[in-house]
């Protein structure tokens, strides 16, 4: 990939690898087709950003990944091991693959510092001295010193997403996958959700899958922009983003970025139209 | 002022408030009840119950029988049985309903005819096929909270995120785990909401299932407060009736406040909502 960094340590594993993914939904006889034909390659240690109109498949899509739900046909592998193909139809869940969910999975039963233990003490591989320790040493890391007591009620969203990525990280995963995790959040929270997930990205760097439909965000922190088409969802159009790694918002405002801006935009809103028109049609 | 200062004030004056309409309240009441002597006309409803100031007395005579202790309780001794019967047959019915599709299929239906027939009306075939008097009282008191913790521990089990499930699944949680850890403190909330429901309907239940059935074998002082009443009213004792009345609105408010507070203990993340 041309704009990874190749001096930056990138890691070894994590690497996606879709393959003529297809997804027929087949409720009620009237097979609704969700993901048509889908390719897509993902080197270990990328952010791959999705982008694409509201119901456009691309939750499907994460979902098929993480083992939530099945594929009609196609491969999906996780470096050189399939995930789900012909004969295995769904892939297994597993700590390799962790998603940070659009409205937050938090349990709200547990403190914060229960939630970022929780997935170590399942896999119970360390002590739970061990797990603890951890836990609150990536807390300190992520600026969340002093939460570890809270329940995730009483802090605010933008602490609440921080708390769900440092559990999502606590499992080692080789690939995050995100659904539009910071769709409820106001501009100002984003931006600043933004620069914190960069951060965590550059102190530990997985393959991150991140499913939006807002541009800035996708170039602000993508290596690619994936744009898919509306449904069924395939990628239309790749569209690189050569603003070097480590960034910070001042990249907002650079020139190049207004240009991928506008290179990025005409092709999103075509989409976003006939996904429009379509669901005009529908209704 | 500070948001702090601002509720304790609204407080204060929200309890000041509520004292003083106590004191109107028992007021009217006391003029009301002696309006014939006072005004020689008796007012509608409030001029044929008894004054407060009677009921006091009445009230304060009873301190020291130990027959309207033992009234209160039987009365509570028979609705933490029935309650706690039902919290232990309601709470794993309710959850198995909800992650199992089978059972659901099976039972289902069955509860829901049963449900809509109100606890009172199963007082004479209860009294009929359970061995004594205590249990069918019992039985009533609970089915008075069964039906309540059952529905809202299917409903509350039931409307679990998937998200949970699926982040817990992600996460390496066994079958067990997730039930243990995800689904159980998931649908806490809903137990207590079902619990506090269902507490009322047991003071319900129970009065009036001791007023039915004559407050089972023993009579007299073993009846509860509901025989208490009923006894009150046959032998012309009316202040006692209202003595009884006020000692039951008592005994359901120290009931809810106790489930609230263990409720409370059980949910800690909800108080801050």
């Amino acid at each position: 990939m041309s704009t990874l960094e190749k001096n930056d340590s990138m890691p070894t594993t994590g690497a996606i690898r879709i393959e003529d993914v297809v997804k027929v939904y087949d409720p009620d006889g009237a097979a609704v087709m969700a993901v048509d034909h889908c390719s897509i390659d993902i080197p270990a240690g990328e952010i791959c950003m999705i982008v694409g109109p509201s119901g456009c498949g691309k939750t499907t899509l994460l979902n098929t990944i993480a083992g939530f739900h099945g594929l009609t046909s196609g491969h999906i592998y996780l470096d050189d091991e399939v995930l789900c193909g012909p004969g295995k139809e769904k892939a297994e869940p597993g700590s390799d693959r962790i998603v940070v969910f659009q409205n937050g999975a938090l349990f709200p039963w547990k403190t914060n510092l229960d939630n970022i233990a929780f997935g170590p003490m399942m896999e119970g591989k360390l002590s739970k001295a061990e797990i603890y320790d951890k836990a609150r040493r990536m807390m300190v890391d992520a600026g969340l010193e002093g939460t570890e007591d809270s329940y995730p009620g009483e802090v605010s969203s933008g602490l609440r997403r921080r708390v769900e990525i440092v559990r999502a990280l606590m499992n080692e995963p080789k690939v995050l996958l995100f659904d539009e995790p910071y769709r409820a959040l106001d501009s100002l929270t984003k931006s600043v959700m933004h620069e914190a997930l960069l951060d965590i990205y550059y102190k530990n760097k997985v393959t991150i899958f991140f499913i939006t439909h807002d541009l800035e965000e996708a170039i602000f922190l993508g290596h690619r922009l994936i744009i898919m088409s509306s449904r069924p969802c395939k990628p239309k159009k790749i569209v690189e983003v050569d603003i070097p790694h480590p960034r910070d918002y001042s990249v907002l405002t650079s020139p190049r970025f207004r240009e991928i801006m506008n290179e990025a935009k005409g092709v999103v809103n075509e989409e976003a139209r006939k996904a429009f028109e379509a669901g005009e049609k529908e209704g | 002022m500070t948001i702090n200062k601002f509720l304790s004030k609204l407080s204060g004056r929200a309890a000041l408030r509520g004292v003083i309409a106590i004191v109107i309240f028992i007021a009217i009441w006391e003029f009301g009840s002696r309006s014939l002597d006072l005004i020689g006309w008796r007012m509608p409803f409030v001029g044929l119950i008894p004054p407060p100031s009677d009921v006091l007395a009445s009230w304060t005579g009873l301190f020291m029988e130990p027959s309207y202790w033992q009234s209160w309780y039987m009365s509570f001794l028979r609705v933490f049985t029935g309650f706690i019967v039902a919290m232990i047959v309601g709470i794993p019915l309710g959850l198995y309903m909800a992650i199992n599709r089978t059972f659901y299929g099976i039972a289902f239906p069955s509860f829901e005819i049963l449900r809509p027939i109100p606890p009172l009306a199963w007082v004479p075939a209860s009294i009929i096929f359970w061995p004594t008097q205590e249990m069918s009282i019992a039985f009533v008191t609970f089915l008075g909270a069964f039906y309540t913790i059952v529905i809202n521990v299917l409903g509350g089990a039931s409307s679990i995120n998937r998200q949970y499930l699926q982040a817990a699944q992600s996460m390496g949680a066994s079958q067990r785990d997730i039930f243990r850890r995800i689904v159980l403190p998931a649908t806490l909330p809903s137990i207590v909401v079902g619990s506090a429901v269902g507490m009322g309907i047991t003071w319900e239940v129970v009065v009036a299932a001791e007023m039915i059935s004559g407050g089972g074998a023993g009579g007299g002082a073993s009846g509860g407060l509901g025989f208490f009443i009923w006894s009150s009213y046959v032998g012309g004792s009316y202040e006692q009736i209202i003595v009884g009345m006020i000692s039951i609105g008592i005994a359901g408010y120290i009931s809810s406040e106790l489930l609230r507070k263990l409720g409370g203990r059980f949910t800690p993340w909800l108080k801050t909502r």
